[in-house]
């Protein structure tokens, strides 16, 4: 029943007609599935009763919660003791970044590596952290968006106290060599925490076999519900509350433990673990006949990132001569839903910083889209934005003086 | 919604789009770094602007601030189009958001630009009163455009 409320939307459009709409920002966050919702809403209307109680409402609360627990941490190789929930991605990443290099200081080591593609809740962090005195040191990751082993090992000091590398990355959908830098950090007693928002549910983790330290991770990305998520933290590695109050996650992490949304991303992460093959096999194809596609069709675009490995669903472009921002919202007109990291979609006069991490000049990065998909598109839809999007790029190249001056063969970036 | 039912009708269906290969006047200003461009062409006869055509690279604020100028200035006399303000710009579509300020600016400079052109072809006298760079407009969202404000 819940169910089928997920599989077409339609909007209504002021004209009176209906819309058809293509959801193509997974990557800002995706739709619930039916199993996440079912579990919610059987948690709220049968299960509310608060899981830090005495009596059996309480403890039918924490039950589930323990099973939520124990699922999620299967499904990402750790044990149910190394399993914090939190708000989400943001909250995990400020705490274990923070966390470990509270640490470090305490030893006097007060070195970070880092990337310059981060996601801005590591971002902000390190910036924070570098105002209280730690140096951090991004590491370049090059025109197709992947760190290098050998950058990464020069840059490892013996003041080095905490690796913190994303697993994929959001915008250009990059994967990194986890499970190397992971082995390096093991090899040279460093920390190592993984930005894994991205990866979570879409790609096979095992934070045993990887040697991941800490790993973040937000449930609304992999079709859970959004407020929450999860900070894994080995045993052994000391982890300081982040807020004061209640003895909740073994006196941890207080706040009165979000029961629904906890046994909802159980279910969610189960759904997508269950199903994780078969996914990545088809949400890579949509992903690869719509990059071929459009490059083949669009003359002066390009992909953003390697091509492989990619996140299965990440698409990311950029077309020369148009701004991202107009391109959406055109795109929006037809019901299709995606992103840009242009300026004028940043809310600043910079392109994001991913793209200009990859060297893209200002000009090119202005006509960014990204597109993120999921298990639930379709290949009538990946055929519908192909027929669409040509028709709206072409058209904003009509109006635009830039593209005037490439047809002309002028220059009009500086490299 | 970001943009007011005036900016979407704009951005959707801009007024005046195209190019004009026997102007009398052209001016072209942003830059493509700060991610837009404006170009205008004016056809100017007795004084007054017969014509205008206008081609932008941009965002759809830029999009919409061009083509709502373009109709504002269209049938003016030069004098009128002149006085026309970033201000008036964003009146007219019923406001922008803070940070797309700078489009409306852009807008005023470019109908400026095309008749500073027309003015320069021309052997007329420039009044720098009214072609000077002052848009009297707060530059913070303009930072790094190369306009000097």
């Amino acid at each position: 029943m819940l169910s089928t409320l997920f599989k077409s939307k339609k909007t209504k459009r002021k004209s009176g007609d209906f819309m058809k709409t293509v959801y193509a920002d997974n990557a800002a966050t995706t739709a619930l599935c039916p199993e996440a919702l079912d579990a919610m809403v059987d948690c709220l209307k049968n299960n509310y009763g608060n899981a830090s109680s005495l009596h059996h409402m309480g403890q039918e609360a924490a039950a589930a919660v323990l099973q939520a627990r124990r699922d999620i941490a299967d499904a990402i190789g750790a044990e149910v003791s190394e399993i914090y929930f939190t708000s989400g991605g943001t909250e995990a990443d400020n705490w274990a970044i923070t966390n470990a290099a509270k640490l470090g200081e305490k030893k006097g080591k007060k070195h970070i590596i880092s990337t310059t593609f981060e996601h801005h809740a590591v971002l902000h962090t390190l910036m924070k952290l570098e105002k209280e005195g730690f140096e951090v040191t991004y590491l370049d990751v090059h025109e197709d968006g992947y760190v290098r082993l050998d950058e990464f090992k020069k840059a490892l000091r013996d003041d080095t106290c905490l690796v913190t590398i994303m697993y994929a990355n959001n915008e250009i959908g990059t994967v990194q060599p986890i499970s190397e830098i992971g082995a390096i950090c093991k090899e040279k007693g460093v920390y190592f925490h993984t930005d894994a928002v991205q990866a979570v549910g879409h790609l096979p983790i095992n934070v045993k076999e990887q040697n991941i330290d800490m790993l973040s991770f937000s449930s609304h990305k992999f079709h859970g519900p959004k407020g929450i998520g999860a900070l894994y933290c080995r045993k052994g590695i000391p982890l300081m509350t982040f807020m004061q109050g209640g003895a909740q996650e073994r006196n941890k992490r207080p706040g009165t433990t979000n029961t629904p949304a906890i046994v909802a991303t159980a279910a969610a992460l189960k759904k997508s673990c269950e199903d994780m093959d078969k996914n990545i096999a088809y949400v890579s194809s949509l992903r690869d006949k719509l990059i071929d596609t459009i490059l083949e069709v669009i003359p002066r675009s390009r992909v953003n990132g390697g091509r492989s490995p990619r996140l299965p669903g990440n698409v990311s472009f950029c077309f020369e001569g148009i701004e991202g921002e107009s391109l959406l919202l055109h795109l929006d007109l037809k019901g299709i839903c995606g992103s840009s990291g242009s300026a004028c979609t940043s809310g600043s006069l910079d392109p994001s910083h991913v793209l200009l991490a990859l060297g893209l000049p200002h000009e090119i990065a202005h006509g960014s889209l990204r597109l993120s998909l999921c298990e639930y598109n379709t290949e009538e839809e990946i055929d519908y934005i192909i027929e669409e999007l040509p028709k709206i790029v072409s058209m904003l190249r009509d109006m635009s003086p830039v593209w005037e001056r490439i047809m002309k063969g002028e220059e009009y970036y500086a490299v | 919604m970001l943009y007011s039912e005036k900016v979407m009708d704009h951005f959707q269906n801009p007024r005046n789009l195209g190019k004009m290969d026997d102007a009398d006047g052209v001016g072209e200003v942003g830059n493509a770094k700060c991610g837009d461009i404006m170009k205008m062409y004016l056809k100017i006869k007795d004084g007054k602007i017969e014509d205008v055509k206008f081609n932008t690279f941009g965002c759809a604020s830029a999009i919409a601030t061009s083509s709502i100028a373009t109709e504002m200035i269209k049938g003016q006399k030069i004098e009128d189009a002149l006085k026309l303000s970033n201000k008036a710009v964003v009146e007219a579509l019923d406001g922008l958001p803070p940070a797309k300020i700078h489009c409306s600016v852009l807008a005023e400079q470019a109908v400026k630009a095309a008749l500073k052109d027309y003015y320069q072809k021309n052997g007329l006298e420039l009044d720098p009163a009214v072609f000077g760079s002052d848009c009297g407009s707060n530059c913070e969202s303009c930072e790094g455009c190369g306009h000097e404000g």
